[in-house]
């Protein structure tokens, strides 16, 4: 392997594994604040103690979140030098903003879990408010900052030097409404059907446990309410995409030929070199539907582009179609839950419900990991979509195998570690005066 | 101009995050050095006064980075190339302190478990100052250069030398000296185990002094610039203000003032790092990069500094609020909360 992959590997390893304590740190406060305002409204004693468990864990999740976006901020340097020193000046601003809103985030996160007993009740619920607010919106700036590399805008290029910067112009590019939207909601969705997964696992052992059922309510309302919205941003993102990176939605769909009434392709094995895809099932008119709401658009294929220019088209094909997938089986279980829920006003509790909540916690992380591949991947060969290549962003720094090996292997310790203290925390029971507290 | 203002912004985050991360650092240093008959409760005190607040006290590092890529990524480009080694073992560090720290407090009690996390604790603890202090010391040895923001020294230049390596003592002993007057200083402490700190205050902080001193005369041949600035009559001043904050540090931590002596710690310390800003300006890497020719463009660094000042109005009250609960009522009785 290249000094250039390597670059890349590390980097994917270290985006892979912090996005995934991002957006638990995005998505956890909500719930701990959802928790605590109902005991606040209710005083069932069953809510405050659901809202110091999921602290209890957030403490470990966002401690092991804080040092792994520090390694990324080091990284984008450490690896892409020549980018950061270009364009630094110009997505360092939605990264400034985002280190004071991370910085809100831990301080009152500081408040939240260890002022259980210092602060007024009220005090203490706004502070993880404060906390939710800091945690989606670092989540939202970093994203911009990931979209201007999709769109860059903001800036002229004179001489092979970015000038005339325009920092608001570069955050408000046309990617990144759709991305931040996407983002976010995947963050709220992902943990919402983690947090469900634990507990309707511990569920499917003890059916009547009122401590589970109500964990369990709580964050089907928040997974189930934002994914159907996901699905119509999902929408959103594909068509914005198909406009403004068309090379991208080319390879998202392994649509190598320009076509009219262009079908979409499920599944199947993209040939770069014969430029056909064996096996796929195609649905006719499916493609110019899906970007842009019309069956017989003009769908840009990857012919129109250099060879050069093509992204890996197996990679993001396969990546995307499974992400979608996920986005569809989270879809179904959500419109079951709120169907049940509507006709029968109680918690879904089949035991078939119950394992695929179980199986929906991984895949909702599954499809951000894929999401990620997806952009990050069918953004290439570009670090700036259109203005600079990955490989001229690359540190000449070499052996870059050995950094990469030892934060693999930092980062498998930390995966270890993380889930055996969550287990340890998690698949006790409830306090036994809290399982029938509630009826 | 702009450049210049911005510049004392990165200052101040670098100087609050020595004196409040750095001092959670120190604190992982006196936790790998606990000995004697209280050693466990030495560590029990160094786990309840940086629990609540490491994270936040991290995220000033998080800024520096920040501000140094927005308003001057030219810089930061040359520095993340030249000492990506360095720069590598201390993210390497940092993960494995903040690991360390949070795994101890939530994985099983026995004893053999909590010593394996306490070592790597320490250990990083103990390690991470050091490198931190060796990259910094690194940008006025004068042996990283740059050529159109392109280093052409390779990846050893400037980390190796004697000027780094004593910067990096000297930053570890400062972390080391905040943490244990820091430790000092609270109120609910048990007796006997701020008695243990004092000591350890009083050494550290009688060290000081030695380090800065050996600092300079490294810095004779590993850093001329910087000797050069250092020559001059601010400097002068601040060298002075240096030996009076660290006396009364050491005469209040004698007479057990615990108050004055960590508002004199501060002030040393920041110092310290003013009379280190002095000396290197207006060099980010003495000598070719400079804080005017490695700038962003004057729009990012007019709504960086918009950011920062609204930032800061935001940020100070809420750290002031966290630091309130934590320390001045950390006295009062607790009941046994979710921690």
């Amino acid at each position: 392997m290249s000094d250039l992959l390597f670059a890349r590997s590390q980097m994917a390893l270290s985006l892979a594994f912090h996005i995934i304590f991002a957006a638990i740190g995005i998505g956890l406060p909500v719930l701990m604040v959802l928790a605590e305002g109902m005991y606040l409204r209710t005083r069932r004693p069953v809510y405050l103690e659901l809202a110091k468990r999921w602290s209890r864990g957030s403490a470990i999740l966002f401690a092991v979140g804080a040092v792994s976006g520090t390694v990324l901020s080091f990284e984008l340097g450490l690896l892409w030098p020549s980018f950061m020193a270009k364009a630094g000046g110009i997505i360092g601003m939605p990264f400034s903003l985002e280190g004071f809103a991370f910085f809100t985030e831990a301080i009152f996160l500081g408040v939240f879990l260890f002022g259980w007993n210092k602060l007024p009740p009220l005090w203490h619920w706004l502070s993880g408010v404060l906390v939710a607010v800091g945690g989606i919106s670092s989540g939202i700036f970093v994203v911009t900052a990931n979209a201007w590399m999709n769109a860059p805008t903001g800036f002229k290029i004179v001489g092979g030097k970015m000038t005339d910067v325009d920092p608001i112009a570069a955050m408000l590019n046309p990617a990144s409404m759709h991305e931040v939207l996407h983002m976010t909601l995947a963050a709220l969705i992902a943990t919402g059907f983690a947090v469900a997964a634990v507990h309707a696992f511990l569920l499917l052992h003890d059916r009547r446990n009122q401590f589970h059922r109500t964990a369990l309510g709580l964050a089907l309302i928040l997974a189930c309410v934002c994914t159907p919205i996901q699905i119509w941003s999902g929408d959103l993102s594909a068509r914005t995409v198909a406009r403004i990176q068309p090379a991208k939605l080319a390879a998202l769909e392994a649509d190598y030929r320009t076509q009219t009434g262009a079908p979409i392709l499920l599944g199947g094995i993209p040939n770069d070199d014969a430029r056909t895809v064996r096996y796929a099932i195609p649905i006719p008119h499916g493609l110019s539907f899906l970007s842009t709401h019309d069956f017989n658009a003009k769908v840009v294929g990857l012919e129109e582009f250099p060879r050069s220019d093509w992204p890996n088209v197996r990679l993001v094909h396969w990546s995307f179609q499974l992400m979608v997938f996920c986005g569809l089986i989270l879809l179904a279980l959500s419109i079951y839950a709120g169907w049940f829920w509507w006709k029968h006003r109680s918690l879904p509790d089949r035991t078939w419900f119950l394992r695929g909540i179980v199986a929906a916690g991984p895949l909702s992380f599954l499809a951000i990991e894929l999401g990620w591949f997806v952009t990050e991947l069918g953004r290439q060969p570009w670090i700036v979509y259109g203005v600079m290549r990955t490989e001229e962003a690359v540190t000449p720094m070499r052996w870059l195998v050995v950094p990469f090996t030892i934060f693999t292997i930092v980062y498998l310790f930390l995966a270890f570690m993380v889930v055996y203290l969550l287990c340890r925390e998690f698949l006790k029971t409830a306090p036994a005066e809290l399982q029938r507290s509630v009826t | 101009m702009l450049a210049f203002v911005v510049s004392i912004f990165l200052l101040a985050a670098l100087i609050f995050y020595v004196t409040a991360g750095g001092a959670d650092f120190g604190g992982g240093v006196w936790d790998l050095l606990a000995i004697g008959p209280r050693a466990t409760q030495q560590r029990a005190a160094i786990t309840k006064a940086i629990g609540p607040i490491w994270e936040a006290d991290h995220v000033w590092l998080i800024l520096v980075v920040v501000i140094l890529f927005t308003a001057f990524p030219i810089a930061f480009g040359a520095m993340m190339t030249a000492l990506h080694i360095p720069i590598t073992l201390m993210l390497i560090g940092i993960i494995l302190r903040g690991a360390g720290f949070i795994f101890r407090k939530y994985d099983s009690k026995a004893s053999e478990v909590q010593r394996r996390w306490s070592a790597l604790f320490g250990a990083a603890s103990f390690f991470t100052p050091l490198v931190q202090g060796v990259t910094l010391g690194a940008l006025s040895s004068e042996e990283i250069r740059v050529v159109d923001g392109k280093v052409t020294t390779g990846f050893f230049a400037g980390w190796l030398t004697p000027f780094a390596c004593v910067s990096g003592l000297l930053v570890l002993t400062v972390c080391a000296f905040l943490a244990a007057t820091y430790l000092t200083a609270d109120p609910a402490g048990e007796p006997e185990v701020r008695n243990d700190f004092r000591r350890r205050a009083i050494w550290s902080g009688s060290i000081l002094p030695a380090i800065v001193l050996l600092l300079l005369l490294a810095a004779q041949n590993g850093a001329p610039q910087f000797v050069q600035r250092m020559a001059s009559w601010p400097a002068m001043a601040v060298g002075i203000g240096i030996a009076a904050f660290t006396v009364v540090a050491l005469v209040s931590l004698t007479m057990r003032r615990f108050a004055i002596a960590r508002a004199a710690a501060i002030a040393e310390v920041t110092l310290i790092l003013i009379g280190w800003g002095w000396a290197q300006y207006p060099n980010l890497i003495t000598p070719d990069v400079t804080i005017q020719n490695s700038s962003a463009p004057a729009a990012t660094l007019r709504l960086l500094l918009i950011a920062l000042i609204i930032g800061a109005i935001v940020l100070f009250p809420s750290l002031a609020f966290l630091y309130y609960i934590f320390k001045d009522k950390g006295s009062r009785p607790v009941k046994a909360g979710p921690e």
